[in-house]
């Protein structure tokens, strides 16, 4: 144990010094940019702003979820659980409204209360019991899975609540025609969250914690972090922003679906590490998250515009860009060791 | 006692509580097995090993991967990787019922996925990346490729064809896929603790890089457990496969790779690696397979099954946690000052 840590701490140090450490957001934006270009080379009408905005419409609930996630995978950890939480948050939404009566927003402020306080409980038994993140959160996907299922086994409508009406209210920015294209307000909320974890992440005490906890816990610890707060409070994000993204979800489709979302922690990883993001944590961006997000939409998007491929093969093509991805981490890692000594 | 059955009186003792509770509810013949007309082993718990063999295959595997403090994501995607492929290539085929055809289409589909597994160990042992990164890659794209294999719809073999006895025949009364996971268990019981590679696995997973100037060479053991791990997984799906006459790369396996973690875990198998229990896996995996079968028996809807779950890799996960242990024993101790400290002063060790 201790010899390999000695070995494997310092190359991660040097691997995110200087420019080194925007190799791989570099990548992936040249890859979107590729992909884009790749697009309005082959398709008519892939010039339309309205491509790009699409992204953000089928992508915002993905998106803040990828957000909650690079917070987790920066310190550290692994959060398993935020596509049970998103699907749970989305039929809690459902039951509160349409069953039990409660006025939406109060269901909303309590669908979001909930997944903090879920991400603040599994974050206090990483940290104080020691039990491994993946563990833990196997537990949440288990569990809210199940309680999904217990809430209904099939499909809950809330088009007769008008306030989820709200969510998908347009805003236009010129004509279509003219090239001009439209956002719904769940976009701009994915915006705000996307705005507030970046200046969190990197302008703030907490934010620097959690690059420091990601780093190295001990050190973080010996230098008088609180070591505690920061863990626990990555995994309260995570829970907040799967509760939001549930939340994003029943704005987009106004129903609840028991079995949505089967995977989506599978996708926010995928996305949060092709966003440049290491997976053992200390190093990576919001940003990245984004364009990773944004990577996951175009490659979808490419295969709607082509028409006779099926949806799996994004999967296939987002496994192998995630190995380009991890491959190219490991030797960037190697190099800095190489520099090194 | 010895510690080896101490490391299993818990599991053990889980099994008979819930064996009791099905027996309360729906009376003996839970566990006495009975012989069907057809001359086949029947019962509820025999039916329970049964179907439980994919499970016990791929738990297998997953034990040694951790024994070498790795982890294996991927297994549910090679099930479907390694159903997709055998019933495809029998579907293809002009005659479904030939022997040799399904002979070659489940020794391709085992290469296949014994060539997965490989990949995944290499990836672990010679480029040095994270097991749980390694094997996420294909927990990702492995569905996508089974889809491919089955261009995305679902291949139904005949009714009349050999392969199905995999998953419903039966040699000498009982079931073949009991046959075929007890013959897993045995095999790698033998070759683990007969010789020494048993040794050398639980020496990988202590330290890697003592284990190399020691003199063993790791990453070839490392490689050979994830080729294991992805040919368990291969031959689960198989059997899934053979007793449903059809193969889903969407939904074949779904979160069998958590069951079978969840069974080494409860088996008494650390997630740190080092020291592995083969014996105890098989009981966690028969104490999943009780666990679903009880919720119906109660008289509880299926759903449960999912809350259920969740309640016991929770309670177990704080179980083996030693901070936990000593933070829910600290009111019992006599003497206040051995009392354990603050959990956040011990996170500096």
């Amino acid at each position: 144990m201790t010899a390999q840590t000695l070995t494997e701490r310092p190359s991660r140090s040097k691997l995110f010094d200087g420019l080194t450490r925007y190799i791989p957001i570099g990548a992936t934006v040249a890859l979107l940019i590729a992909l884009y270009l790749g697009g309005l080379a082959n398709y008519r009408n892939f010039d339309s702003p309205q491509v790009v905005a699409k992204l953000f419409i089928d992508n915002a609930p993905l998106l803040v979820i990828a957000v909650g996630m690079t917070f987790v995978i920066l310190s550290g950890g692994i959060d398993l659980s935020v596509g049970s939480v998103m699907a749970f948050s989305t039929m809690a939404c459902a039951w509160l409204t349409v069953d039990a009566g409660v006025s939406a927003p109060l269901a909303l402020v309590l669908v979001l209360a909930f997944g903090t306080a879920w991400g603040l409980l599994i974050g206090a038994v990483i940290h104080y019991f020691h039990v491994q993140p993946f563990i833990a959160t196997l537990v949440g996907l288990f569990l809210f899975r199940g309680l999904t299922l217990q809430i209904s086994d099939t499909d809950v409508s809330m088009r007769e609540v008008g306030f989820f009406q709200w969510g998908m209210t347009h805003v236009d920015f010129g004509k279509i025609r003219d090239g001009g294209f439209w956002l719904p307000y769940l976009s701009f909320v994915a915006f705000a969250v996307v705005i507030i974890a970046f200046v969190v992440l990197h302008y703030t005490r907490f934010g620097r914690g959690v690059y420091a906890v990601g780093g190295s816990e001990s050190s973080a610890l010996l230098m008088g972090l609180p070591v505690a707060r920061t863990k626990i409070g990555v995994y309260a994000i995570s829970g907040f922003c799967a509760a939001l993204a549930g939340v994003l979800a029943a704005f987009a489709t106004k129903s609840a679906n028991p079995l949505a979302n089967v995977g989506a922690e599978l996708d926010a990883i995928a996305a949060v590490v092709i966003g440049g993001t290491l997976l053992t944590g200390g190093a990576g961006f919001v940003l990245g998250t984004v364009a990773g997000v944004m990577v996951w939409g175009m490659l979808n998007t490419l295969i709607a515009f082509q028409g006779n491929l099926s949806s799996w093969w994004a999967r296939i093509v987002m496994g192998v860009l995630l190995l380009a991805f991890i491959l190219l981490q490991r030797i960037l890692a190697r190099s800095g060791e190489k520099r090194r000594t | 006692m010895s510690s080896y059955a101490k490391r299993l009186m818990w599991p053990v003792l889980i099994l008979l509580a819930l064996i009791v509770v099905n027996i309360i509810a729906t009376g003996v013949d839970f566990i006495i097995p009975s012989v069907n007309d057809d001359g086949r082993l029947g019962g509820a718990f025999v039916n329970i090993l049964r179907r439980s063999a994919p499970l016990l295959l791929i738990a297998l595997g997953m034990t040694l991967v951790i024994a070498t403090k790795g982890i294996d994501l991927s297994v549910g995607a090679v099930y479907a990787i390694g159903a997709a492929i055998a019933c495809q290539l029998i579907i293809d085929a002009p005659d479904q019922t030939a022997a040799g055809l399904v002979f070659t289409a489940i020794s391709l589909a085992l290469v296949v996925t014994a060539v997965i597994g490989a990949w995944n160990g290499v990836m672990v042992a010679y480029f040095g990346i994270q097991p749980i990164v390694a094997t996420l890659i294909l927990m990702i794209a492995g569905r996508g490729i089974a889809q491919l294999v089955t261009g995305g719809q679902i291949p139904k073999v005949q009714d009349s064809s050999p392969f199905t006895e995999l998953g419903r025949g039966a040699f000498l009364t009982i079931p073949i896929p009991i046959w075929i996971a007890a013959l897993a268990l045995t095999a790698l019981a033998l070759l683990t603790r007969k010789t020494a590679l048993g040794m050398l696995l639980e020496s990988v997973g202590g330290n890697p890089e003592a284990s190399r100037l020691a003199g063993i060479r790791s990453k070839g053991i490392t490689v050979l457990v994830y080729l294991v791990c992805g040919l368990c997984a291969g031959l689960a799906g198989l059997i899934g496969a053979a007793n449903l006459g059809s193969a889903d790369a969407n939904n074949g396996g779904l979160w069998i790779e958590l069951d079978a973690i969840l069974a080494v875990v409860i088996g008494g198998t650390a997630l740190v690696g080092g020291r592995f229990f083969l014996l105890g896996t098989a009981i966690g995996v028969a104490i999943i397979g009780t666990l679903e079968d009880t919720i119906i028996n109660v008289g509880l809807s299926s759903q449960w099954q999912f809350t259920a779950k969740a309640v016991v890799v929770f309670v177990v996960a704080l179980l083996q946690s030693p901070e936990f242990r000593a933070w829910i024993l600290k009111p019992f101790k006599r003497k206040p000052e051995t009392t354990a400290p603050a959990p956040v002063e011990e996170a500096a060790k």
